[in-house]
């Protein structure tokens, strides 16, 4: 019973509580650039977690007899190979969305989001709690990675997964769309947003503050 | 134990993580699995990405024959589609022992390439085949509209685009991109359509018959010019000299001439 809720525990952390883009900043690079339609974000969320529980089903199986000075590129060669064949499989299977993915699928390859699972976790623990913890992660980055999709595509475009929800203004409708949503920036504002909602729902994850300003602001002489 | 096994796979496993055999090893092993991992997609999927490939080239050509003014109308008279005749690039005619069919077959024997000297290679190929496809549009007898694939030198990589025009062969129609690798948001702007429409009606050639044909720096000045993109020189300077490397007399040149004087 213990260790079924261990395992349950491993997957739920990094849901919300330990999610590894909102707590630990990681992957943002990504979550950035793919999230202008509903479409690229779900793809490139179930791609990174593919990618992710099978390197650390790999890693945390062949992790006894991973020499130490080269666990790094061991892993890293593993990670992008997976890689190559997901991106030759959505290329063959999904031309058009691969097509707006672009450069994003290869560059899991060096998402610190899948180098930190399998270093620090895959390489210490069998196969099965590796691979729920992966799946774990993988979808602690696909709520942000869907969640910020949906938010760009439908005020961006009014659309939900292409399909048109607000009517345009150009149309006859009455909803003007922002274009700001489908910028680069955009998503930094909602990255920022949703992790300032996360934090004050949850204030332990609020890191302390590095610096305390004085009390009193005086002029410089 | 480990010294009475006479499995040499157990032996091998025994030894500590740290043994200099081991990690040579373990490093060979991963990757020989990794690479036949990879390659084995490779070769598994490149027929469906290729059908893919082919089938978004037919659906840009069509899309770059609609976008010409007036052209959708004139393929509908001519019956919906275009013709495809294969060219001999030396002389600019027809080739009379290659057909569309073959032309892979063709293009698979090093023997239908053609060097290209230092000087006479401006887009950077190196070699260029023999033989080309090229699709026409005909109204009645006379050629309204020439669509002429080519390839070039990017910064990324080749390019692969499609060039369209008009029946005066002076007058550009228009331009497809059919494969690329450039940056994304810098030179990977030339799929844009907002670029490609700076190129319809672009004058290729002066009144004295030289090839004018160059990318601007910023925006186009003069009728010969199209669009330069910003940050990324070195893509559309690639665009440019393929363009004017392709229609020149090492590429369809003698194609151009040829349906100038009626003889195609």
């Amino acid at each position: 019973m213990a260790k079924r809720a261990d395992i349950l525990a491993t997957l739920t952390a990094p849901l919300i509580r330990q999610n590894p883009v909102t707590l630990q900043i990681l992957g943002i690079c990504s979550a950035l650039a793919v999230t202008t339609s509903l479409a690229t974000a779900v793809t490139m969320s179930v791609s990174l977690t593919v990618v992710l529980t099978l390197s650390a089903v790999i890693i945390s199986l062949i992790r006894r007899h991973l020499p130490d000075t080269i666990r790094l590129i061991v892993q890293i060669v593993i990670v992008a190979s997976l890689v190559i064949v997901i991106d030759q499989i959505l290329q063959a299977y999904l031309a058009e969305i691969s097509r707006a993915l672009s450069i994003y699928v290869s560059l899991i390859t060096t998402n610190c989001l899948v180098l930190g699972r399998t270093e620090a976790f895959a390489r210490h623990n069998p196969p099965l709690p590796a691979a729920v913890d992966a799946f774990g992660n993988g979808v602690g980055y696909s709520v942000i990675l869907i969640v910020l999709g949906g938010i760009r595509e439908l005020f961006g475009r009014g659309q939900l997964f292409g399909w048109q929800v607000l009517p345009l203004a150009d149309a006859g409708g009455w909803f003007t769309p922002l274009s700001l949503m489908l910028l680069a920036p955009s998503a930094f504002f909602l990255l920022g947003g949703v992790v300032w909602a996360v934090r004050s729902l949850l204030p332990e994850q609020a890191e302390a503050p590095e610096h305390m300003p004085p009390a009193t602001v005086r002029a410089a002489e | 134990m480990a010294d009475t096994d006479r499995n040499p796979w157990r032996r091998f496993l025994a030894l500590p993580n740290e043994s200099r055999t081991k990690t040579l090893a373990m490093a060979f092993l991963v990757s020989a699995a990794c690479a036949l991992m990879v390659s084995g997609a490779t070769v598994l999927l490149r027929p469906i990405q290729a059908a893919n490939r082919a089938a978004e080239e037919q659906a840009r050509i069509e899309s770059l024959v609609r976008g010409v003014p007036g052209m959708a109308d004139l393929l509908e008279q001519s019956g919906g589609s275009l013709s495809t005749v294969v060219i001999a690039l030396e002389d600019g005619r027809a080739a009379e022992d290659v057909t569309a069919a073959t032309l892979d077959a063709t293009l698979a024997d090093t023997q239908n390439w053609t060097t290209l000297e230092q000087g006479a290679d401006l887009a950077g190929l190196g070699q260029r085949p023999d033989y080309a496809q090229i699709f026409l549009l005909r109204q009645g007898e006379a050629i309204s509209l020439v669509l002429l694939p080519m390839t070039g030198q990017g910064y990324g990589g080749r390019i692969d685009a499609i060039l369209a025009i008009e029946g005066d062969m002076n007058t550009v129609a228009g331009i497809a991109i059919t494969q690329h690798s450039e940056t994304p948001g810098l030179g990977g702007r030339i799929e844009d359509p907002s670029w490609q429409a700076s190129f319809p009606g672009t004058q290729l050639h002066d009144d004295a018959g030289n090839l004018r044909f160059a990318t601007a720096r910023g925006e186009a000045s003069g009728i010969h010019q199209v669009d330069g993109i910003t940050g990324a020189t070195r893509t559309t300077r690639g665009i440019s000299n393929m363009v004017n490397f392709w229609l020149g007399p090492d590429g369809y040149g003698p194609l151009l001439r040829a349906i100038e004087r009626d003889e195609f």
